[in-house]
């Protein structure tokens, strides 16, 4: 593991853009902080934060950090599983292979929980009999730069997961930043990493700069906005199969589907054949669904779980307990994009509480 | 080649423009069905019958009653395009009060006019093999209609919400970012998340989604500022009869 403090992050995403990488990170647009293309380091949102709490997301004027804010609306899981990707065509009958599109990208600025959900969908789409090799080709082509979380938001528990706010494995290089003066020490994940950050203008990391990140990732721990009791809740959640809690919950469950789009693991997607009027050609696309839908589990013309609290039981019960069966780890990272993004804040912390 | 009818009730017209609107695609429709009757385009009127009607507008006079029946006699399969031939339309705002009074204050001689109380979809009149939302339609859903309908397939025209189409395009919710009033919750997808693309709210001009939930919708509505007036006039606009009592919800 190679360290050094960087003062500038300019050089950094001049030399992944020489390396043939779109750098895309955090900047501010459409009134949030979004993952967008990066032209230059004057593009991060420096001086802007963001209030999170149960269905409602606010931009806020910061202080001086650059990456003062919590998890952004969009997981990044657009970037290795997108929203709809097509899988062959045919033409006369003969199928066609479609090339797959793995564009080189830089993810500047992913979290601890951003990267515990791209292990999670590593074991989904990669550790089973039948690896998707689509996957394993987006996935290849990301270098992942993270930053470790100073400010988490009022719907993160990632420390209760175990998944941060500290990013221990699964990046190149990993970015602290720091003040008095604003500087960032950096250390490498992977080889690539090492190289690139050795061929950076940089200093040598001294024990205070350790100390000083250490300290962030501390006081950010102590900084949650939510909390869940892992102990016992995989045999728990199957013991509630009949509570009457599921039938509240739907009660306010919109059954729209927001919690699963921006989940950064939910990788459940439907498959659409489709033909084209010009050439005649027929096409199959994956397309990404949701256990929220009826026609996720339309069988034999009629869904199976017609009712919102067997949706929501699904939903919550996969990712807390099933999950664990199926992969090995729980479907949930703790960045809290579920709560901040359902319309109408419902909150699997407070949720999976009163179903204790 | 199968032969093509476009029909127009009360409407705006809107939904068949979206045929013409097809722009490149529309060539190769026309390569691919003969487009026998859509006075819109051509002033031909190739006599029937017709493999594929597609009909606009919502049933509003007496004469209306008659022409939808003809209609359905002489096509193979009818289709309604857009919220006016689906729900009634903007039109089916009559249905809230006294046609007669409206008749009175906008026409000289309202006498004259012959319209019926209610504004109605065509469903309710005749059987309809498949019905299209939106006030328009969506041009990639009536080009996936045509093209379902040529290849004999089921058509993917999917029922669940607008968010779902939101978020794949990678919009932020413009409710919880912003506060701003959105009906996409309760409302199906099919016109790839237009206004919240654009910031701006849902209006619902799709109709109601498989299983929505105009409760839990109104609540955070509610909450956001919105009055029971405002409610009720979010909900009644294109789709008055099938979001039906959903503001007072």
């Amino acid at each position: 593991m190679e360290q050094a403090v960087l003062t500038s992050l300019d050089p950094l995403i001049g030399a992944l853009r020489e390396h043939g990488y779109a750098v895309v990170g955090p900047t501010v647009r459409d009134g949030v902080i979004r993952f967008c293309e990066l032209g230059s380091a004057a593009d991060l949102p420096a001086g802007w934060t963001d209030e999170q709490a149960p269905g409602a997301y606010r931009l806020r004027e910061g202080g001086e950090p650059v990456f003062g804010f919590a998890a952004s609306p969009d997981s990044v899981k657009r970037f290795t599983h997108p929203p709809r990707s097509t899988l062959f065509r045919m033409r006369d009958g003969v199928p066609e292979a479609v090339p797959v599109e793995a564009p080189k990208v830089a993810l500047l600025g992913v979290r601890a929980c951003d990267l515990a959900g791209l292990a999670v969908q590593d074991r989904v789409f990669l550790g089973g009999r039948y690896p998707d090799e689509a996957y394993r080709a987006r996935r290849a082509a990301l270098f992942l730069i993270a930053v470790n979380c100073a400010v988490p938001g009022g719907t993160c528990f990632c420390a209760s997961m175990n998944t941060g706010p500290r990013a221990t494995s699964g990046f190149d290089l990993a970015l602290t930043e720091l003040t008095g003066p604003h500087r960032f020490l950096a250390e490498s994940g992977s080889e690539r990493g090492a190289t690139l950050l050795e061929a950076l203008p940089s200093r040598p990391a001294t024990d205070a700069d350790r100390q000083a990140a250490r300290q962030v990732s501390e006081t950010a721990e102590q900084r949650m906005g939510r909390h869940v009791e892992l102990d016992g809740v995989k045999e728990r959640l199957t013991e509630r199969r009949e509570s009457p809690v599921w039938n509240e919950i739907a009660s306010r469950c919109l059954t729209c589907a927001n919690c699963t789009m921006v989940c950064p693991t939910c990788f459940c997607a439907t498959i659409e054949d489709g033909t084209d009027l010009a050439d005649g050609s027929a096409s199959r696309a994956e397309r990404w669904d949701s256990c929220f839908t009826l026609e996720f589990t339309e069988l034999g013309g009629a869904p199976v779980r017609s009712s919102g609290a067997a949706r929501y039981r699904q939903w919550l019960t996969h990712k807390f307990s099933t999950w664990v069966d199926q992969f090995g780890t729980y479907g949930c990272v703790g960045c809290g994009r579920c709560i901040t993004w359902c319309p109408t804040g419902i909150d699997i912390t407070e949720e999976l509480e009163r179903l204790r | 080649m199968s032969r093509l009818a476009v029909w127009k009730f009360a409407s705006c017209d809107g939904c068949q423009l979206t045929l013409l609107d097809c722009e490149d695609e529309l060539l190769s429709v026309a390569a691919q069905v003969d487009i026998a009757y859509f006075l819109e385009a051509s002033s031909d009127r190739g006599a029937g019958p017709y493999d594929l009607s597609l009909v606009e507008g919502s049933i509003t006079t007496p004469d209306d009653l008659e022409r939808i029946k003809h209609v359905r006699r002489v096509s193979k399969h009818l289709v309604t395009i857009g919220a006016c031939a689906t729900a009634g339309g903007v039109q089916a705002l009559r249905d809230l009060a006294d046609v007669r009074e409206f008749a009175a204050v906008v026409y000289a001689r309202p006498d004259y006019i012959r319209t019926l109380d209610r504004s109605t979809p065509v469903s309710a009149h005749v059987p309809v093999d498949f019905e299209l939302r939106g006030c328009p339609i969506d041009r990639g859903q009536l080009l996936e209609i045509i093209g379902a309908f040529l290849a004999g397939r089921r058509p993917v025209v999917p029922a669940h919400s607008v968010c779902v189409e939101c978020k794949a395009r990678g919009n932020p919710c413009v409710l919880a970012a912003h506060g701003t009033p959105c009906l996409g919750p309760v409302t199906q997808a099919g016109c790839g998340a237009l206004c919240p693309a654009f910031n701006r709210g849902c209006f619902g001009c799709f109709g109601p989604m498989e299983s929505p939930n105009a409760a839990a919708l109104n609540a955070r509505l509610r909450a956001a500022g919105m009055d029971d007036d405002e409610l009720g006039r979010v909900y009644r606009t294109f789709n008055v009869t099938t979001f039906g009592s959903s503001s007072d919800a």
